[in-house]
């Protein structure tokens, strides 16, 4: 088991932070246009989420989304269950706390705070379904 | 500096005195800035809804409360929920318009007037006014958008809320009234950002 990546979206589409530990392989194209397509994805997706039940592909794409339109989108392998709590602990532990409630950090464009960056990269490899091996 | 990543859903107790006074503090440098009342009602607006719009995530993920489906729901949660949280007082819910668009809340006590007294040159300020930025920020936050922004050939529609103080009982009403109206706009093109 194990976590491939992980991206933070506004609700303008704007990607204010992604990580990533254990990814197989790289999309070929710049971070920029590869975040565009993940937003477009998803935009798309909840637009029919609740009609259809996910189809069972080769990772699995955690969603978690405020009434604010934050956006926090981790991607996993198939071994790992539901993680609402996780997801509402990136938002509320970490990015409210470390972000939202910081008045130098400016909202709507990238996370520029390295405390932001290291704490979700411990909290994330703290987690039980994490392993340094992936699959 | 070293900060605690998990306050979980205690909060930090300050004193409301130190609260009032910084609040009275802020106001009164305002006055001295601006000159004029409406001009300092404009300002306390504007920093209110800065500040709303972060308060709105700090409420999000500390109180569970999930979405709101109409007006009513998101009155009940403003009164019963997130006054409670921030300024430890409930007000009452009155007023609603026939449409369900418009409501008041009374608020018997406001903890940002404790010791205040408006001088009479002072008639026109609306002391309280970065309350109604906040409410405007924080709801203009978290009432849906129908479409994201980045799809400009598409007409767009924005939900915002008004706020304001038709009742003050620094100036001698009976209690603090804040009219509150959802206004739905469709504008064709890209909003401007906001302030």
């Amino acid at each position: 088991m194990t976590v491939h990546n992980l991206y933070l979206f506004d609700r303008n589409g704007v990607c204010l932070h992604y990580s990533e530990w254990h990814r197989k392989k790289q999309a070929g194209i710049p971070k920029e246009e590869e975040y565009k397509l993940m937003y477009g994805m998803l935009f798309s997706i909840r637009s029919f989420v609740s009609k259809m039940s996910p189809l069972d592909i080769r990772y699995k794409l955690h969603y978690y989304e405020t009434p604010t339109g934050i956006k926090v989108v981790m991607n996993t392998d198939l071994g790992v269950g539901p993680i609402r709590d996780v997801l509402h602990h990136i938002y509320s532990a970490l990015y409210v706390e470390l972000v939202v409630k910081n008045p130098l950090c400016p909202l709507g464009q990238t996370v520029q705070s390295e405390l932001f960056r290291s704490r979700l990269d411990s909290y994330v490899r703290s987690l039980p379904f994490f392993s340094a091996r992936a699959g | 500096m070293s900060r605690q990543a998990n306050r979980g859903t205690e909060s930090k107790k300050m004193s409301s005195e130190l609260f009032t006074l910084t609040y009275g503090a802020l106001v009164t440098q305002l006055c001295k800035d601006y000159e004029n009342d409406e001009d300092v009602n404009k300002q306390l607006d504007k920093m209110g809804f800065n500040i709303g719009v972060r308060l709105i995530e700090d409420f999000l993920a500390r109180s569970n409360v999930g979405r709101c489906h109409d007006f009513r729901e998101t009155a009940d949660v403003i009164a019963k929920v997130a006054f409670k949280m921030y300024l430890g007082i409930t007000p009452s819910i009155t007023n609603w318009s026939p449409a369900g668009d418009e409501f008041s809340l009374i608020l018997e006590n406001n903890p940002l007037v404790d010791f205040v007294e408006l001088p009479d040159n002072h008639s026109s300020l609306i002391y309280s006014n970065l309350l109604c930025g906040v409410l405007r920020g924080a709801l203009e936050m978290a009432v849906a958008r129908q479409l994201p922004l980045r799809f400009p050939t598409v007409p767009q529609v924005q939900m915002a809320v008004e706020a304001k103080f038709v009742q003050d009982t620094l100036k001698g009403d009976g209690v603090t009234e804040i009219r509150m109206r959802f206004i739905r706009r469709i504008e064709d093109n890209l909003p401007a950002g906001e302030e």
